[in-house]
């Protein structure tokens, strides 16, 4: 899946996951830089990031859990927002690392160290909540179709504004519901099947399918509307991204402000 | 090593038990008796109008005044609780309805009321919102919705419009809002509607509707706050020249696209329920998982099932 | 690679068969090559043949003593030179007699089972009991897996050890009174909830936590209670507060950064003074630091966690037996104080197996229901209460008068309702204080291990109760003035420790933290603040595994050569 970004990412793009403010990353081509930050906060740090140096392209990637549960407000204000950045999310439909828990992804009955009745929770349906969570570029992917991937990987680092690539990654050890063998007959891709990312209803309607035919591709994407770091002004008084500005006020503004004081 | 707390009071104080009454006793509860402190909100708050009607409410409805539970967090609208003569509760910022969702999975004799403002619901609580939503967890969630931070006098909030000049925005906002219809219809509410201080019939019906309605039912009120954010409203208000449009009879409300489409409507939009849906409550399936554990340890005190465990262990 | 320690004399010389009366075994491994279960069986073993014996799985040969048996994988490892001089080496082909006992899909699995075969050999258990245990934990599966797992078990056991320098069989333990019960301090702190009367529960995952919220979410269902999985920590805090509102104690717990995210709750619950249980399985940190070690860097935040002054109750079990019963005590302090309570636990005591003496279930379970008995008047932060106790009444309760309370974090009022005034804040706060200086009170004085006058005392907390008492224990035997003492109760402190101090030149408080910038550890910290004597000083470290013996020895030799140099004053 990493090397999936990296094919994505158009040579010469500068890269981060979530963001490290170098200089080196800001003149450079795609190198690894990435930064883990806390659990289900990485897109409040990427923001941070895009904001701080708005000339990166930043790619976030992150899981389920992390991203729909203890990350879900995050998740929401950084679209509502349309924040630039691209956000991967493999998921799982299970807490992995901490050895299979039910996730808000999970599906209602499964079975798990948490649930050994079966889940009673209805799942969060990321791409729905995506759409009218003003995200401009939603789209799905299943590792298990690696070319696909990659193309739903380029369009949303391409894209301007909030690009949600929700990745169904199966949890060979913990998941037992969702694997490559389940998903692999079901999952359609939208794209063959001249699905109109413009189209609203169409993609709301296409998002809840799920069951014998669960769909992949790009669902919804509009571009029509500024991301966030266009709409602010400081980042377009011509002094280049802040991360670089010198640091301190002219001696004018000082003088005045002392004067003020005084 | 036993433990030195054995004496536990029940009480402290001087607690006097009195016998209880039976169903046929409840008495009328006037307004008086229903009211406790006075509203620390600016005159003309749009709150004034939705306590008032949770007052009706609880009258209408013949609620026992011991049974009504208001829990709330953080926010001009969440002092609520001080103002009601009832069990209440004034919680931390934004998490007023995990704390809701304890009381309501514990107690299926209350019925919960929580209520806040737009701050409190979708920013710092919004992820709390959301997952209470799928889970439908019952209760009747109010949100005050003013589109700015009042308490903390005139900052941004995740409703304000973009353009809304405030403290932290001083040149406009730059942010898009929030539209709560939309996001609670897509984290998987059940019960979806929308409503104004402004049009108090409309207030206490849509308020009786998320009361029965078996699931998680949210209302956003929208409440002007006539301190930052005068006239916000009033396109929506038909006394001051705006128009105040119903739902559609026509509309499907179990539509989840109708529903979002209405939703997009621009200001004042439409007022009414935008979906409903019939799903089980997190409270009744696991009051079924429930029902089929104690089916199998059926007769026993709770040390014997105890019990079962320790003897598998030695 | 699995290596093992013997506490009976090395002879040498051809096999033969001695008597021992205990054995340290230490497995390591790979992550997926269960290590766990082999030690897991062992202690199960044990505890039903009256033996004392505890996992451990750190993987440093270094805490084997000279001359102890290294059992390794002759197809992984290559051991060193060096350590070949010290260690008896001991190679099997584990990896490929694994495979080739039940076949090549097998891999890596099986052979922990191989090794638990070899060590049956080696030490001569009791086979029938260990294939019984294995037949429980494997059993119910699909079929093949148990036959895969006690195939691989007799290949380790009929595997030839005619190389092997010497075979150990125990001498009978002295037979205890009354049943034993096998457990690991999780599952002791589990159990101990339901039978304190704990119906609700609510968390997110995170190890070594998660243990606790899986067996509460299987087994609460049974007794009619529940357990939320919630979308975050602030959820899970926020929602077993509402369960304890609504009339009966819940719990919370998590550990490392989870335990941060719930400091703001856990100031809401003093401020509006309910109760409540906290579990916090405490691993490395800070951040995610180190999630499957141990540290006990906690109690900082355990008891000053949060903004404004917020006493609340801090209770650290000394071992898996005393998980059950803190887990008991801190629901009965929690319902008497009107206070949240956090149960310090650690990594080591989480995971670690023992052999406890079965509680009499019948006796200490409790039931905790909700008193809804209507009553005629109340106020919930009643200032003229005469033990200084109040409690919140339960919503659904019905108060004769019309005047209801509020719960809130606000300061407020005898009801419950908002102030600025500085005298009740003044008077809230004290009411806040003096509960928990009356708790203190009630609190036993804790017993010195050793004579109650000397030299050194040795102060421990938490899983450090057993290296420290055998710190003890040899120093004793080697001529050493040296004592100890277990503190329980971290917050309020126990009463008396000021004269327990002052019988001793020296006061080491040993514990797995960071000496600080000015030296000791955090309940050195807190001791020295309390009793304001210098010659409280710490014994630390950070390497993320249980104190040795040895190390606890050696650092007391060095504090006490340092002393002479420079002497305390005290």
């Amino acid at each position: 899946m990493s090397t999936a970004v990296e094919t994505a990412a158009p040579p010469g793009t500068p890269t981060v996951r979530p963001a490290q403010l170098t200089k080196d990353t800001y003149k450079g081509k795609i190198h690894p830089d990435w930064c883990p930050t806390l659990h289900g906060r990485s897109l409040a740090v990427a923001t941070g990031a895009k904001l701080g140096n708005h000339e990166l392209k930043v790619i976030c990637t992150g899981g389920d859990g992390d991203g729909f549960g203890i990350g879900g407000n995050h998740f929401l204000h950084t679209m509502r927002r349309n924040v630039d950045l691209t956000y991967i999310v493999m998921d799982n439909q299970i807490y992995g690392l901490t050895t299979g828990q039910i996730s808000p992804t999970s599906v209602k009955g499964m079975k798990t160290k948490t649930t050994p009745h079966g889940s009673v929770e209805n799942p969060i349906n990321p791409i729905p909540m995506a759409i009218v969570g003003g995200a401009t570029y939603v789209a799905r992917a299943f590792s298990g179709k690696q070319k696909h991937m990659v193309e739903m990987f380029k369009g949303a680092i391409q894209h301007k504004g909030f690009a949600l690539v929700d990745v169904f990654s199966p949890c060979v050890t913990y998941n037992k519901d969702n694997t490559y063998q389940w998903f692999n007959p079901r999952v359609k891709i939208l794209e063959e099947q001249g699905h109109n990312p413009a189209d609203f209803n169409k993609a709301i309607e296409r998002g809840y399918q799920w069951g014998d035919e669960i769909p992949i591709g790009l669902f919804w994407k509009r571009a029509d509307l500024p991301s966030l770091e266009e709409l602010e002004p400081v980042l377009h008084d011509g002094n280049g991204p802040l991360a670089f500005r010198e640091l301190g006020i002219p001696k004018e503004q000082a003088d005045a402000l002392i004067k003020e004081l005084l | 090593m036993s433990s030195p707390v054995t004496d536990i009071p029940v009480r402290g104080g001087n607690i006097t038990a009195v016998p209880p009454l039976p169903d046929s006793e409840r008495k009328p509860l006037t307004k008086k008796e229903m009211s406790a402190d006075h509203p620390t909100w600016c005159p003309g708050c749009g709150d004034f109008s939705v306590l008032a009607l949770y007052f009706k409410l609880i009258e209408k409805r013949k609620l026992w005044h011991e049974k009504i539970t208001t829990i709330a967090g953080i926010g001009c609208s969440s002092r609520f609780p001080y103002f009601v003569q009832a069990h209440g509760v004034h919680y931390i910022h934004g998490r007023a309805l995990p704390f809701a969702s304890g009381v309501s999975l514990s107690r299926p004799d209350l019925h919960v009321f929580v209520f806040g403002g737009d701050g409190d619901a979708f920013s710092i609580g919004g992820n709390h919102f959301n997952h209470t939503a799928r889970k439908n967890i019952k209760m009747t969630y109010v949100v005050m919705d003013n589109w700015v931070y009042g308490l903390t006098k005139k900052q941004t909030s995740p409703t304000s419009p973009p353009g809304f000049k405030s403290k932290t925005d001083t040149w406009g906002a730059v942010d898009q809002p929030i539209n709560p219809m939309k996001q609670a219809i897509a984290a998987g509410a059940t019960f979806v509607a929308r409503t104004t201080h402004t049009n108090p019939n409309h207030v206490l019906q849509m308020m009786e509707a998320a009361m029965d309605h078996d699931g998680f039912g949210f209302i956003e009120c929208l409440s002007e706050c006539v301190e930052f954010y005068p006239g916000a409203f009033d396109s929506s208000n038909p006394r001051k020249g705006g128009a105040f449009n119903l739902v559609p009879e026509t509309h499907d409300v179990t539509d989840e696209i109708a529903a979002y489409k209405l939703a997009d409507e621009p200001f004042p939009g439409r007022f009414g329920i935008f979906y409903k849906a019939d799903r089980p409550t997190k409270n009744k399936l696991e009051a079924g998982i429930n029902a089929k554990a104690q089916e199998k340890v059926k007769g026993l005190k709770h040390w014997q099932i105890l019990q079962q465990n320790f003897d598998r262990m030695k | 690679m699995s290596e093992a320690t013997m506490t009976a004399p090395a002879s040498g010389g051809r096999p033969k068969v001695s008597k021992i009366s205990e054995a340290v075994i230490r497995i390591a491994g790979n992550s997926q090559d269960g290590i766990q279960a082999i030690g897991g069986f062992l202690a199960r073993l044990a505890g039903r043949s009256e033996q004392e014996v505890m996992t451990s799985y750190e993987d440093h040969i270094k805490s084997l003593r000279k001359g102890g048996i290294v059992l390794f994988d002759s197809d992984h490892v290559q051991p060193k030179p060096e350590w070949q001089q010290e260690y008896r080496h001991l190679g099997v082909a584990i990896s490929s007699m694994t495979v080739e006992a039940i076949g090549g899909t097998g891999k890596d699995k099986g052979k922990n089972m191989f090794v638990l075969g070899l060590v049956a050999k080696m030490f001569d258990l009791n086979v029938p009991k260990l294939e019984k245990l294995i037949g429980e934990r494997f059993g119910g599966k699909d079929e093949s897996i148990l036959n895969n797992a006690l195939t691989a078990f007799h290949a380790g056991y009929s595997h030839s050890l005619d190389n092997v320098l010497e075979t150990f069989r125990f001498v009978e333990g002295q037979k205890r009174a009354g049943h034993q019960v096998v457990m690991t301090g999780n599952e002791a702190l589990g159990y101990g909830l339901i039978a304190a009367g704990v119906r609700f529960g609510a968390g997110y995952p995170i190890t070594p936590w998660s243990d606790i919220m899986e067996l509460l979410r299987r087994e609460l269902p049974k007794y009619g209670g529940t357990f939320v999985q919630c979308e975050d920590e602030i959820a899970s805090i926020s929602m077993a507060l509402g369960a304890s509102y609504a009339g009966r104690v819940a719990v919370t717990g998590s550990s490392g950064p989870g335990i941060s995210l719930k400091t703001e709750a856990l100031g809401y619950a003093v401020m509006a003074e309910l109760p409540l249980v906290v579990i916090d399985v405490q691993r490395g940190g800070p951040s995610t630091g180190m999630p499957t070690s141990v540290e006990q860097s906690d109690l900082n935040i355990a008891c000053f966690g949060g903004h404004g002054d917020s006493p609340r109750v801090v209770l650290a079990p000394a071992n898996v037996e005393d998980c059950f019963y803190t887990a008991i005590e801190a629901v009965n302090i929690a319902r008497k104080y009107s206070v949240p309570v956090v149960i310090l636990t650690d990594q080591a005591i989480a995971t670690r197996i023992e052999a406890c003496e079965e509680p009499n279930l019948e006796k200490v379970c409790q039931d905790i229901s909700p008193d809804l008995t209507p009553i005629a008047d109340f106020k919930p932060y009643d200032l003229s209460a005469s033990d200084g106790l109040t409690h919140h009444a339960p919503p659904g309760k019905r108060i004769a008068s019309g005047k209801y309370p509020v719960v809130t974090g606000l300061e407020h009022d005898e009801m419950g309702h908002p102030t600025g005034s500085p005298k009740l804040h003044l008077a809230m706060n004290a009411k806040r204080r003096n509960k928990l200086r009356k708790l203190a009170s009630e609190l036993p004085v804790p017993q010195v291990y050793g004579p109650p006058e000397g030299n050194v005392l040795l102060v421990g907390w938490g899983s450090n109760q057993g290296p420290i008492r055998e710190a003890v224990d040899r120093a004793r035997a080697a001529g050493d003035s040296v004592s100890s003492l277990h503190i329980r109760y971290i917050n309020p402190l126990p009463p008396g420790l000021e004269n327990i101090f002052s019988g001793f030149n020296r006061v080491f408080v040993v514990e797995l933290n960071d000496e600080g910038i000015y030296g000791y550890g955090q309940l050195a910290g807190l001791l020295r603040a309390r009793y304001c004597d210098a010659k409280i000083q710490g014994i630390n470290k950070t390497d993320g595994l249980t104190f040795k013996v040895k190390e606890i020895l050696e650092q007391t030799r060095a504090r006490l050569a340092a002393a002479k140099a420079q002497p305390a004053t005290a």
